[in-house]
């Protein structure tokens, strides 16, 4: 596992950069997230600071994977499958922007239970995507 | 709020207004044409020449540094130079700093100018910058920018019961109003359930709840209240503005039904000494039929939740009780990708009283707001005739 990066603003390298350590964690099944150690607001996507409170005193969590959708919206290109993009409010108190695919009744509505998942394409890192929950 | 920003209020003022050829201009005519063509006619509306000219403030999607790119086609070099680019809102965030450009001494002349061909390049938006830093969005595929403003109106319709047709209503009263603006680009009849049953684009929006993609553009003069009035046209006073800016994308908008107009319109009151019960005629950057809604709210025209119902049965329709988007708006006159200089153009045509057709009754007081990103930068100006100084 990757936890326990911590990294200041004067430590920033190729391997402490934000952007890579999440897309370690996702290489291996997890949604992460940073959290300040300061003012522990729960920081996404990731960055150097907190947006919050200015500090560069972030560490990395994984996230349960688990949330609700704060609001939906229906795309159907021509000639395509639709798919909803939502946003998703994380259990830990982060949003973030996904896919969503629908339950049984074959719709996502705004505060349905959502959980992660991770999509493989290519080369491209493994990207987390949520479904409906059956029941929680 | 500090002593100097409160006396900016009506020390500049809006000398001369001119948009470009609007809607579909044909092959071979360039945004910098368009731009060009503004400048002309704004200018001779002022009484002004080019060589008048000392401060420039221009953005655009069409050239990595629109203002070199500008000033060199109109021959113009500037002692005072403003790229601000805040996206739709950036011209309307323009009128503020000219002001306090030339109540500092750096310019005396401003010019404001903005031209696009979007649409006779090929019918799409034209996106500014390159991707070269990572999205955190786009892998999902959202419409950008619809699908942005479809999560707003989705999120208003579930905590306040706006409906889709008190998001339809929004677009057929601009498009009343387009119907009285022969410049407008479309002017058709159209009903609350012909845009129910337009093809959706991103629910719930439908493609007539999104603004136009055409061609136009525009400029403004402004310059110091003294020299305005030894100039042939009545002034429109900038009797005071706010910007504010929350976030950039979707995903990070804190709360999707409040928007930084708030804070933008709040500043711009305060300065102004007005609130929203004394302002006359209202132009909205309507991108989308639910930025009215967000914006009446937000700008103290009714209460957090009730935009919805405040639209409905032609409230801001020609006859209604609130004038809005007198012009038609970017939703049936003209959105050349970036609305903003185009609505500060049609406030000052309303209170000079030379709207024609759909000229409103009282036009001593307008408010012209611009919006940017995906309801991210928002900023607020107040202008004003003689009477309101």
């Amino acid at each position: 596992m990757t936890d326990n990066v911590r990294a200041d603003v004067e430590s920033l390298s190729p391997e402490t950069a934000p952007g890579t350590v999440f897309d370690r964690y996702a290489a291996e099944g997890v949604l992460a997230y940073q959290s300040c150690g300061d003012c522990r607001q729960a920081v996404f996507p990731p960055r150097v600071l907190c947006p919050s409170c200015g500090s560069d005193d972030l560490g990395w969590e994984p996230s349960a994977g688990r949330g609700t959708v704060y609001s939906a919206t229906v795309i159907a290109p021509r000639g395509k499958e639709p798919y909803t993009v939502a946003l998703i409010d994380l259990d830990e108190g982060f949003r973030m922007m996904s896919i969503v695919t629908a339950g049984d009744d074959g719709a996502v509505a705004i505060d349905d239970p959502v959980t992660v998942s991770f999509r493989l394409a290519g080369d491209e890192p493994p990207l987390p995507v949520f479904a409906v929950e059956a029941d929680r | 709020m500090s002593a100097a920003e409160r006396s900016l209020r009506g020390r500049a003022a809006i000398v001369g207004v001119a948009e470009s050829s609007l809607g579909e201009v044909g092959p071979g005519i360039s945004s910098l044409d368009l731009i060009g063509q503004a400048t002309v006619r704004a200018l001779a509306d002022a009484g002004l020449s080019k060589s008048d000219v000392d401060g420039l403030f221009t953005h655009s999607a069409f050239f990595a540094q629109p203002v070199l790119t500008t000033a060199e086609y109109l021959g113009i070099r500037p002692r005072f130079a403003d790229g601000t680019a805040t996206g739709g809102s950036s011209f309307v965030g323009h009128l503020w700093h000219a002001a306090a450009a030339i109540e500092a001494g750096l310019c005396e002349v401003a010019l404001i100018v903005y031209g696009s061909t979007q649409r006779s390049h090929g019918g799409g938006l034209v996106a500014s910058g390159a991707a070269l830093t990572r999205s955190w969005e786009t892998p999902y595929a959202p419409r950008i920018p619809a699908s942005a403003y479809a999560l707003a109106a989705a999120r208003h319709m579930r905590e306040f019961g706006t409906t889709r047709e008190q998001l339809a209503e929004v677009a057929v009263a601009a498009r009343q109003w387009a119907k009285l603006n022969p410049a407008a680009f479309v002017q058709d009849d159209m009903t609350v359930d012909d845009v129910l049953s337009s093809r959706m684009v991103s629910s719930p929006l439908t493609v007539r709840d999104c603004c136009l993609v055409t061609d136009g553009g525009g400029a403004v003069i402004v310059t110091s209240a003294e020299r305005a009035r030894n100039l042939p046209r009545p002034p429109a006073y900038i009797l005071g503005a706010g910007e504010a800016t929350w976030h950039m994308n979707i995903s990070q908008m804190p709360d999707l039904t409040t928007t930084a107009a708030q804070e933008s319109g709040r500043r711009a009151y305060e300065i102004a000494g007005f609130g929203p019960q004394d302002i006359d005629v209202v132009e909205l950057y309507d991108a989308f039929t639910i930025n009215p809604i967000l914006f009446l709210e937000d700008l103290g025209f009714c209460a957090k939740g009730e935009g919805g119902a405040f639209v409905s049965d032609g409230a801001i329709a020609p006859g209604g009780s609130l004038p809005v988007n007198t012009n038609g708006g970017g939703l049936s006159y003209c959105h050349p990708g970036m609305y903003g200089i185009l609505l500060v153009i049609e406030a000052v045509r309303q209170l000079r009283g030379e709207a024609g057709d759909r000229q409103v009754a009282r036009h001593s007081l307008a408010l012209a707001h611009g919006n940017g990103g995906t309801l991210s930068s928002q900023v607020t100006a107040i202008l004003g005739d003689e009477s309101t100084l």
